[in-house]
């Protein structure tokens, strides 16, 4: 038995072995320290994702390289670090292309459940739709380069019989990714391999013909937060004076699939509600094609994909005094930027000449001065307007979008469920 | 102990780059056999470093400094003089497969910028007409060894009345001699009193590094030299390894005799592989005068040797843990801080790392004298510091300064012109504004900011300079050099090098600043080493000492609406389809 040490974690008098993991004691402690690379059975801890940076005897640093020492003292939750970590995983989702409808792990992904935890709403970065290619060359393994978040854990644990690396970095800087040998893939065993996908934190690495499909409820990350006070976390937006006047209300689908206005008539019964509190102008629920009158706050729906969801998205900026990015399309462009690594002329005439079912002959790419101009890439609404407010979700839960129209409008305090904040 | 056979990967690799200018798939193969790995492992090594090639580089070589030096100096002259005379266009070679071109940062040729490597050999002060002839010379098959230029050392100023520290005659095996009576506790009050400290910036107190390895019961111990001096505007390990090889492998020996070490290593960055045969004709002196080998400088059962280790073109490596993982032939990235490389360092033994200046510098106390040496100084930081002056002045060049010089008198010597803006340390240092001007450079008052730490690296821009786009280098040399393996340095510098662009580009706002402040602080407190740590450094400092200039490069019309997003230029590729 190694010797116990005193140690304080956010004040919290703790006893601890002698020169064990800060990680683990946390944990055992019921001290939650998010952390995407962590991996306890590793060692030397690998210390990439830096998301469990707290601050340690006064000094920034991750607790996952720390050992315990007598006398040791750890911030864990102050201001500061908890946005730290927050924008860490915001730099990921930045970072890589994670469209979260379209994979396979949702559900199961560390990274998305991080995003979850820390109340990830929007990424504060610009993403940066850096074209990655998906490695299909594996016999049993696909490479999603785009998820891959350089974790470093499939390099260090997964190995071949005789020793040898499955997977290393290759390149370096932005251009850093993890590459796969496919000589040495092959003589993994059936098990190392659905190891290599299971302690990937994300949907990277995945093997074929394995689904991880299962009913919602029955995932990994599903209902309920690994935070016990999760529903005390501070959350929504600071209060506004009350003023129960009726509110104008504008609402717009650009670049989206008009789902997140279809969530926003599943309030059922608050429908009541709101008709009594708000009137809408322009919006497809009122078919009204231009202003009527200045708005309180203007929903937006879908990222910019044309030049007509340009000049409708200026128009809302100079009418509605709020603006409100409504789901991930409207966020960061969600779903359609899936075509932001790949060249415009490629899409297009993928869709309109080269596809199977483009009729035989056809030559034209539709253009004319009544349609709207395609842009290069799908653009995030606040790369083109200021938008004031981010309600995140694909959809957002009708409940979710509500409370927060309700709190931006009248100031109202809320707090969301985690279920409400969950939507994958 | 016997160094494990992937400690040579390195010199292998080196060797096929240089004789077929590239690395083709049977060496992968074959290289992955010899040293028992998986192939993606050898590639991950290969592609780790900037000097290796999987597509074939040319008969000749050209890696173009793209630093902002060589910016200031006329490099995009040089730019498009080589592309257009040798047919080959950046990045790629030309179709004859006789001319590769390439942009590499700073190769440490600072004070004669713009400048070149042509397969690994220096050309300085380069022109149109120079290059013209250069091409039309190798085009006629000369060889490029014989047509480089010696750079020139530059050393422009010692401490008057011959007060030079590093620049003296030496007699080999001087400071040895007078380390064996010191003995090695002695050696370390010696240090310990003179107070030197780090010179490759973080400034950590030489004898107290000694001490700790020299304390490990390990029976094998490393001693090793950083000569990986990457960081921009730096240049003073060139003209030390030029002019003063022996006192640097003299401190190698005495560190080696302090601590308990046989084996040194000096670790020399791809960039000055020119320099190698200067110090390997150094040690091979040393072996014949038997000052290395057994029982060196006549001091019984004291066995010590050094050898030399190349690196390939990577800044990281510089950072002292990155370093080791290279010299044990993997990808230079940083280790975690779980051990001390003093504890666990090279092949996990201890080891201790310091580099080209300190070593040199630990000789020169040793042969004169703590006493003699902190003659020189301020209290608190004694003796004298070496600085390479680059930029907007008449005088670049190397400067042996006494410590406590304040950066006008620096200005002054150097005939600075005009100066504005002042990077000290290099990109991952601090910039000054020439209101500064009376700060002290010295080792004290880091966290006061009274006075003003310097690396080496010391890079003068006059108010006829672009901040931003100076700015916009540094950040594009740290997104590119990032080894990859953290979150915040990995990503974070290649967001960061994003919004400049807009700032560049006058689509920025007030909140855009905020924003830039706010992540590289969390860059700051959360990247694994110092390279990412550090990154921000002069973007942060720039903002706040620089802030009305900054706030003329902001868009003033901005209300909300961004106006000025090109509408034109997002709809360009979607008009080549109008009927």
């Amino acid at each position: 038995m190694s010797n116990l040490v005193n140690i304080t974690i956010d004040g919290k008098a703790i006893q601890a072995e002698e020169g064990k993991n800060l990680m683990l004691v946390a944990r055992e402690n019921g001290i939650f320290i998010p952390s995407l690379c962590f991996y306890e059975h590793i060692e030397p801890p690998l210390g990439t994702c830096r998301v469990c940076t707290c601050k340690i005897n006064g000094k920034y640093s991750p607790a996952c390289t720390e050992k315990i020492t007598e006398g040791l003292t750890v911030e864990v939750n102050t201001e500061e670090l908890v946005d730290s970590r927050k924008a860490l995983v915001e730099m990921m989702f930045a970072e890589g292309n994670h469209i979260c409808p379209a994979c396979e792990k949702s559900g199961h992904c560390d990274l998305q459940h991080m995003g979850y935890e820390l109340g990830i709403s929007s990424t504060r970065f610009q993403h940066l739709f850096k074209d990655r290619a998906i490695d299909y060359k594996p016999s049993r393994m696909v490479m999603e380069h785009n998820r891959c978040i350089k974790c470093l854990r499939c390099v260090v644990d997964v190995k071949t019989e005789d020793g040898k690396k499955v997977f290393n970095y290759q390149d370096r800087g932005n251009e850093t990714y993890v590459g796969i040998d496919y000589e040495q893939e092959e003589k993994l065993s059936e098990e190392q391999v659905m190891n290599a996908m299971r302690i990937c934190p994300t949907g990277a690495i995945i093997v074929r013909g394995v689904s991880l499909a299962k009913p919602f409820g029955d995932r990994k990350y599903d209902m309920d937060s690994v935070q016990k006070d999760y529903s005390k976390r501070k959350q929504g937006h600071r209060s506004r004076p009350t003023m129960m006047e009726k509110k104008i209300v504008a609402t717009v689908s650009l670049a989206g699939c008009f789902g997140c206005h279809m969530s926003l008539l599943d309030i059922d019964t608050d429908l009541l509600d709101v008709v009594e509190l708000i009137s809408f102008d322009k919006s497809p629920l009122t078919d009204f094609k231009n202003f009527t009158s200045r708005c309180h706050i203007g929903i937006i729906e879908g990222g910019v994909c044309n030049s007509e969801n340009i000049e409708t998205l200026r128009k809302f900026r100079e009418h509605c005094d709020i603006l409100v990015s409504l789901g991930e399309c409207s966020i960061w462009g969600g779903l359609p930027t899936m075509r932001n690594s790949i060249p415009l002329s490629e899409c297009l005439e993928e869709a309109y000449l080269n596809s199977p079912t483009s009729e035989p002959g056809a030559n034209i790419v539709p253009y004319h001065e009544d349609l709207p101009k395609i842009l290069d890439r799908v653009y995030a609404c606040s790369e083109i307007v200021r938008i004031d407010y981010f309600i995140p979700g694909c959809p957002p839960d009708a409940n979710h979008i509500w409370k927060a129209v309700k709190n931006i409008l009248w100031g109202e305090e809320y707090s969301i469920l985690y279920s409400e904040f969950k939507y994958d | 102990m016997k160094e494990p056979l992937q400690t040579r990967m390195m010199d292998q690799l080196w060797d096929l780059q240089l004789s077929n200018g590239y690395i083709t798939d049977e060496d992968v193969i074959r290289l992955s056999h010899q040293f028992n790995l998986s192939e993606i492992e050898v590639e991950g090594v290969v592609s780790f470093y900037h000097f290796f090639h999987r597509k074939p580089t040319g008969k000749y070589t050209i890696y173009l400094n793209n630093s902002i030096v060589a910016d200031i100096k006329g490099f995009s002259r040089i730019k498009e003089t080589l592309e257009r005379e040798t047919g080959a266009t950046f990045g790629s070679v030309d179709r004859t497969g006789t001319f590769g071109l390439f942009l590499t940062p700073c190769i440490g040729l600072s004070d004669q910028e713009p400048s070149a490597l042509i397969n690994f050999y220096p050309f300085t002060n380069l022109n149109a007409i120079k290059i013209k002839d250069i091409v039309s010379s190798l085009k006629r098959g000369v060889d490029p060894e014989t047509i480089c230029d010696l750079p020139a050392d530059n050393i422009r100023y010692t401490p008057p009345g011959n007060k030079t520290v590093f620049f003296k005659e030496f007699v080999n095996g001087s400071a040895l001699a007078r380390a064996a009576t010191l003995g090695p506790d002695g050696v370390l009050e010696d240090l310990k009193k003179a107070e030197l400290a780090g010179r490759g910036g973080a400034y950590y107190p030489t004898w107290k590094k000694w001490n700790a390895a020299q304390l490990q019961s390990s029976a094998t111990k490393y001693v090793i030299c950083n000569a990986d001096e990457g960081e921009p505007g730096t240049f003073k390990d060139r003209v030390l390894i030029n002019t003063q090889a022996s006192t640097l492998i003299e401190g190698m020996i005495i560190c080696g005799y302090t601590i308990g070490a046989e084996n040194g290593i000096i670790y020399l960055r791809g960039e000055y592989r020119w320099l190698r045969n200067k110090l390997e004709t150094a040690i091979e002196e040393y072996r014949k005068a038997g000052l290395l080998g057994t029982d060196c400088g006549n001091i019984k059962g004291f066995n010590f040797d050094i050898r030399v280790q190349m690196g390939a073109g990577s800044y990281v490596c510089g950072e002292e843990t990155a370093l080791l993982e290279s010299l044990e032939g993997k990808r230079g990235e940083p280790r975690t801080k779980w051990y001390f490389p003093v504890e666990k360092g090279y092949l996990q033994q201890p080891t201790v790392i310091n580099n080209v200046e300190t070593f040199c510098a630990a000789t020169r106390i040793i042969e004169i004298g703590a006493d003699t040496y902190m003659s020189q100084g301020i209290p608190g930081s004694p003796g004298v510091k070496l600085l390479s002056v680059s930029g907007d002045c008449k005088l670049p060049g190397l400067y042996e300064i006494e410590w406590g010089m304040t950066v006008a008198e620096l200005l002054e010597l150097c005939e600075a012109e005009d100066p504005y803006y002042i990077q000290v340390s290099g990109p991952s240092g601090e910039c000054i504004s020439i209101k500064e001007k009376y700060r002290r450079i010295s080792m004290l008052d880091l966290l006061a900011r009274k006075d003003i730490r310097c690396g080496g690296s010391f890079m003068i821009f006059s108010k006829q300079r672009d901040l931003v786009k100076v700015l916009l280098n540094f950040s594009e040399f740290f997104m590119s050099e990032s080894c990859g393996i953290c979150t915040p340095c990995r990503a974070g510098n290649f967001i960061i090098q994003r919004k400049l662009e807009r700032l560049q580009n006058g689509l920025a706002n007030e909140a855009d600043l905020k924003e830039l402040k706010s992540w590289g602080t969390i860059m700051k407190n959360t990247s694994r080493c110092g390279l990412g740590k550090t990154a921000t450094n002069s973007l942060i400092y720039a903002m706040d000492k620089f802030h009305d200039y900054f706030m003329l490069r902001l868009d003033k019309e901005y209300n909300g609406l961004n106006l000025k997003f090109d509408i034109e230029a997002a709809t360009e590729e979607y008009e080549k389809y109008k009927i």
